[in-house]
């Protein structure tokens, strides 16, 4: 957000070579994938996971930096109303630049590791919670498949609380929407242009398949972060 | 109580004009729909369920009038299947099969081919929306109607209404509201669509939006900026007596809010992904220019002007 420091303002003719950050104003790019567009298939195609990246993740980026500098301007001028408006531009465009990012660790190919059901203290706590990961997996696909519209389905840790949730947020509403003590291990996208081309309307054959390169691996450092 | 007619889609003659007759095998009760129709509610189907046992008793051959008839909508589904053995000889009016209702709202085609709106808008994606995703959800509104009758003997507007639940919406209403939508949908386009409406509808977008262009102007935004999934409407205010353009997330439509809609736009990622990919301005200019049907939206708003008082028209004098 606007980092407005008086020290800012003081080096105004100093830092003439970056112009965001003569305003506090860091803007936001898209992150490369660790992984090629088609490294997925057969689970996701490349065209998605090309138009997905490039396209989508984009455009939620670029709109996401409009947002931000509109609300710079707004609050430098005052205008609060302007400013409360364009929440919900943030909420969305951010949100989606930020449920992607995760999205995208999420995925790793079958070759380095993709479907791998998690091992340590994160498998433990999924046997605990659901009894085995199938488990998990069939009532994350049963909620994903439920959700109407668009929107995600979220393995999540409830930091406080040292429990797994599984939770759905609509349209790009970020995890911490539905608790703020959230942290995301694993989301999938459910919006139709995660599945569209490849599956059509059939949602669930896009869940089932997408377990075969989720990366538990990425999803264990998060978990053993939190709780150690 | 204000009356609950549908105004948009509906002729003004509620009433089926049916045509019942005996199939082949007699062991099934084929109704054909006029075109004005295929929605039959579920007490029109045991009216005819009631004259199909009637007329087979007066045939002298079915006693029990408590098992009803397998009846099917003309335009559903699944059409009857028909087995012949060969060497069986037809027996007329002995049933074999259970009978019970099988269909209670049909899946009606547009009345254009898929074909007929290329190149705005692919057969395929035809194909998928109405044959994929519009049947899917009259297949789950039929399922959720089976379970019990608690939902039964209303239109599908009325249906509509009662599970959205003034904001509390039940199951039911999703299935429901996007069978209305789809259907509202394919009727708000035509293959060489686009252009000007034309007469008093032209004069009231003059009217309430200033012109045609910034209408269309404003209808475009409107679709681009929409977050996630939803429709955008054109809609006639029934309170404030003008037009307006709505827009709706998932399945709510403007009838919740007893406005009348006149025209619609499907702005779901699966109406245009396999055409447009995410390229959602294109899609919209090409709704507008050459997808929208100003004839459906002119004879809606005909009809509405039976409900809402627009005021007299502007008649140039010579």
């Amino acid at each position: 957000m606007a980092l407005r420091t008086f020290a800012t303002r003081k080096t105004l003719g100093a830092l003439s070579r970056f112009p965001q950050q003569l305003r506090g104003l860091q803007t936001f790019t898209l992150p490369d994938l660790p992984y090629d567009y088609g490294a997925l298939e057969p689970a996701i195609s490349g065209d998605i996971m090309q138009l997905h990246h490039q396209k989508h993740h984009q455009t939620y980026i670029t709109n996401y930096n409009k947002a931000l500098e509109q609300l710079d301007d707004a609050i430098a001028n005052g205008d609060a109303s302007t400013a409360v408006k364009l929440q919900s531009a943030i909420k969305f465009n951010g949100g989606g630049h930020v449920n992607h990012s995760i999205f995208w660790k999420n995925l790793a190919p079958t070759k380095e590791g993709g479907g791998e059901p998690p091992h340590g203290s994160l498998g433990w706590a999924i046997d605990q919670s659901y009894g085995s990961v199938e488990k998990l997996i069939a009532k994350m696909n049963a909620e994903g498949a439920a959700v109407q519209g668009s929107g995600w389905v979220w393995l999540a840790l409830d930091k406080e609380l040292k429990r797994l949730v599984v939770e759905t947020t609509a349209n790009q509403d970020p995890l911490v929407t539905k608790g703020p003590s959230l942290v995301p291990l694993i989301g999938i996208d459910v919006w139709e242009h995660a599945y569209y081309l490849q599956y059509k309307n059939v949602r669930p054959d896009y869940l089932k398949n997408i377990w075969k390169v989720i990366n538990w691996k990425y999803a264990s450092e998060i978990y053993e972060k939190e709780c150690p | 109580m204000r009356s609950a007619v549908d105004t948009s889609r509906e002729t003004p003659f509620r009433c089926l004009s049916v045509d019942m007759s005996w199939s082949s095998s007699s062991n099934y009760l084929c109704i054909s729909t006029s075109s004005s129709s295929s929605l039959i509610s579920s007490n029109e189907l045991a009216r005819f369920n009631r004259l199909a046992c009637e007329s087979e008793r007066h045939r002298g051959k079915c006693q029990d009038l408590n098992r009803p008839t397998n009846i099917f909508a003309y335009n559903s589904l699944k059409p009857p299947s028909f087995k012949f053995d060969k060497g069986q000889r037809r027996k007329d009016h002995v049933l074999k099969k259970p009978r019970n209702i099988s269909a209670y709202y049909s899946l009606k085609p547009p009345s254009y081919k898929f074909d007929a709106l290329e190149p705005y808008m692919s057969k395929r994606t035809l194909e998928v929306h109405w044959g994929k995703h519009h049947r899917g959800y009259v297949e789950s509104l039929n399922k959720y109607l089976e379970k019990d009758d608690i939902l039964y003997g209303y239109t599908l507007d009325e249906l509509i209404r009662v599970t959205y639940n003034n904001g509390n919406p039940l199951p039911e209403f999703n299935a429901a509201a996007q069978v209305w939508n789809h259907d509202f949908f394919w009727e708000s386009m035509q293959p060489g669509g686009g252009n000007l409406p034309i007469l008093g509808l032209l004069q009231q977008i003059e009217k309430d939006f200033g012109s045609f262009s910034s209408f269309r102007e404003e209808f475009i935004e409107t679709a681009l900026t929409l977050f996630g999934s939803g429709w955008v409407w054109l809609v006639l205010k029934r309170n404030e007596k003008r037009l307006a353009i709505a827009t709706t997330t998932n399945a709510v439509t403007p009838l919740v809010w007893d406005d009348i809609p006149l025209l619609s736009l499907d702005m779901w990622e699966h109406a245009y992904y396999l055409d447009y990919k995410n390229d959602k301005a294109r899609y919209a200019n090409v709704f507008m220019d050459h997808l929208v049907s100003w004839n459906a939206a002119l004879a809606r708003i005909a009809r509405a002007q039976a409900f809402v008082n627009l005021g007299e028209p502007k008649i140039p004098v010579a």
